[in-house]
């Protein structure tokens, strides 16, 4: 019978074996040199075809266009979700009317395309004009910037009236009846247990409806509205320049990508509680 | 050949006047819009809007596809072993998500134009170059979609348990008979319904190819609304063809969820 006196020293783990080449990591390599090459592309361009003059004469317009971009995306956000109440409400209420209108309404808006809207605003409601004129409204609709923010109040409505009550219903009705069998009134109910629990299930659908917003925004441009997308057609259409349309998707990456962040931050804040 | 190819084409043809809902023997406009401005024929604009309804509808089946297919290598790349491909796969994505449509239309457009005309530049040929706004609308809208379909794609790949790579190993199986007999059949099961919410935004999204020259429903209707300075009309008809698409999408894909969940039915 043998004893072992000494203890085996410590002893470095066998090298791992080498990872072998696969075809995976090369089609990787491959596609990230060509977003490289791009991206040194882009910056190469942007520098040799660098003019001070053009900057100077664009710059503030492109300045301006997303400031316009931004304003219309902001009130039309605000706006839609002061109108999405009534509407939710509605696709939620057991009056048949009430509740078939607002159906329709969401149907509409969002089985459409938000450009045919635009194009039923701005050129249709133009041909009512005496109409209009008599009822006084024609000041509002004669102004291609009214009607995209009317258009897109009422789209963005529809859209959130479906986030509202996709959450409020996505909350369990064991909730309902602890709130009646705490006494709780009904308002009182729906404001301090429904509302809040809904509203962090639909943070994350409202962070992309706002990205969605300003992506779809881009659209004005088409009825002279100069928005971001419509400065960078001007300039473009004036120096046939294609850096004014990498200048513009760089814009809207910057603010889109910006949102999702902040939103996702956002999200992990009010969502702290339920962490495990 | 060429006679073959030609009688085909004529043959469909003759199909499709046959069973074009718009303007065809039983088409809508054939049968209510005759002596309005929807009849068919040179006196109205019926013909020209079934057209433009034909080219929306072909738009978004050729670009469904595509789409698809590389929105399922996208998703593949994303979940590989591979940093460099899962980085690359996200920048794809982080791009063409958060570009706007248009704008994505107007790179693809204008940018497509300029390279055709290098490269015809070196070669020699010195000329105006036109690029096909069908096909630039297909690769632009490619793009968007098939950004979006990787992300439905990777959240069902997500959602399938490793379990069932496993029985494929266990089976004897190949890498891509595994993929092709276990888990895809799954994949679109579990992926249809966010599957069938891209499909309706593509569908909407085609409408922004008119605004480089397709001839689509909405194009037609605009030009048919400034000839005739009826644009409510005119434009309220393009929203009910698209309603109209989206309908009769609506009732495919509900169709489509059944037939995938159809095992899970009869037990």
């Amino acid at each position: 019978m043998s004893i072992a006196e000494t203890i085996i020293p410590p002893q470095a783990p066998p090298p791992a074996p080498p990872r072998r080449y696969t075809l995976s990591r090369f089609i990787g390599s491959v596609t990230l040199g060509v977003w490289l090459a791009l991206a040194v592309g882009i910056f190469l361009t942007v520098v040799n075809g660098w003019d001070p003059e053009k900057f100077s004469r664009y710059g503030p317009s492109f300045v301006s266009g997303l400031g316009v971009t931004l304003m219309l995306v902001i009130s039309s956000i605000v706006m839609g979700a002061v109108l999405s109440l009534p509407v939710a409400m509605g696709r939620m209420s057991n009056n048949k009317i009430w509740s078939w209108l607002s159906y329709a309404y969401v149907y509409f808006f969002r089985g459409t395309p938000l450009i045919t809207q635009l194009f039923l605003v701005y050129y249709g409601l133009g041909s009512f004009r005496p109409q209009l004129e008599a009822m006084g409204l024609w000041w509002f609709f004669r102004d291609a910037w009214n009607c995209a923010l009317f258009t897109f109040t009422l789209n963005t409505a529809a859209y959130q009236a479906e986030i509202l009550r996709g959450a409020i219903q996505s909350v369990p009705r064991g909730q309902h009846e602890g709130a009646a069998a705490l006494g709780l009134s009904q308002r009182v109910a729906f404001f301090k247990i429904i509302l809040p629990q809904a509203m962090i299930v639909a943070l994350r659908p409202y962070g992309n409806e706002i990205v969605l917003m300003i992506k779809g925004s881009a659209i004005v441009a088409i009825v002279t509205v100069f928005d971001l997308m419509g400065e960078t057609r001007r300039a473009f259409s004036r120096t046939f320049d294609y850096q004014m349309y990498v200048w513009a998707a760089i814009l809207y990456l910057l603010m889109v990508e910006l949102l999702r962040n902040v939103w996702a931050l956002l999200e992990a804040r009010l969502t702290r509680h339920l962490k495990r | 050949m060429s006679g073959l190819f030609a009688a085909l084409f004529s043959v469909f043809a003759w199909i499709g006047s046959i069973i074009d809902p718009l303007c065809g023997p039983v088409g809508v406009f054939r049968w209510f819009g005759s002596g309005t401005l929807l009849a068919c024929g040179d006196s109205g604009w019926g013909d020209e809007i079934a057209y433009g309804f034909l080219v929306t509808a072909s738009l978004a089946i050729a670009t469904l596809p595509v789409g698809l297919v590389v929105g399922f290598f996208i998703a593949l790349a994303k979940q590989s072993n591979e940093k460099q491909l899962r980085l690359a796969a996200n920048i794809y994505t982080t791009i063409f998500r958060g570009l706007p449509e248009l704008l994505t239309l107007f790179i693809v457009y204008y940018g497509l134009q300029i390279l055709v005309q290098q490269f015809l530049a070196t070669i020699g040929y010195e000329g105006p170059v036109e690029i096909n706004a069908f096909v630039a609308g297909m690769i632009a809208l490619g793009l968007v979609f098939s950004a979006y379909c990787s992300e439905v794609l990777l959240s069902a790949f997500k959602a399938i348990p490793h379990g069932q790579y496993e029985a494929g190993d266990a089976l004897g199986f190949h890498r891509g008979k595994t993929m092709r007999l276990i888990i895809l059949p799954q994949l679109v099961r579990i992926a249809l319904p966010g599957l069938g919410n891209l499909w309706m935004a593509l569908l909407k999204d085609t409408a922004l190819v008119s605004v480089v020259g397709l001839p689509d429903v909405l194009r037609q209707t605009g030009v048919a609304a400034r000839v005739t300075k009826h644009a409510f009309e005119f434009f309220g008809i393009a929203c009910i063809l698209f309603l109209i698409l989206a309908m009769i999408s609506s009732v495919v894909f509900s169709a489509l969820e059944r037939w995938t969940k159809r095992a899970e039915m009869t037990r």
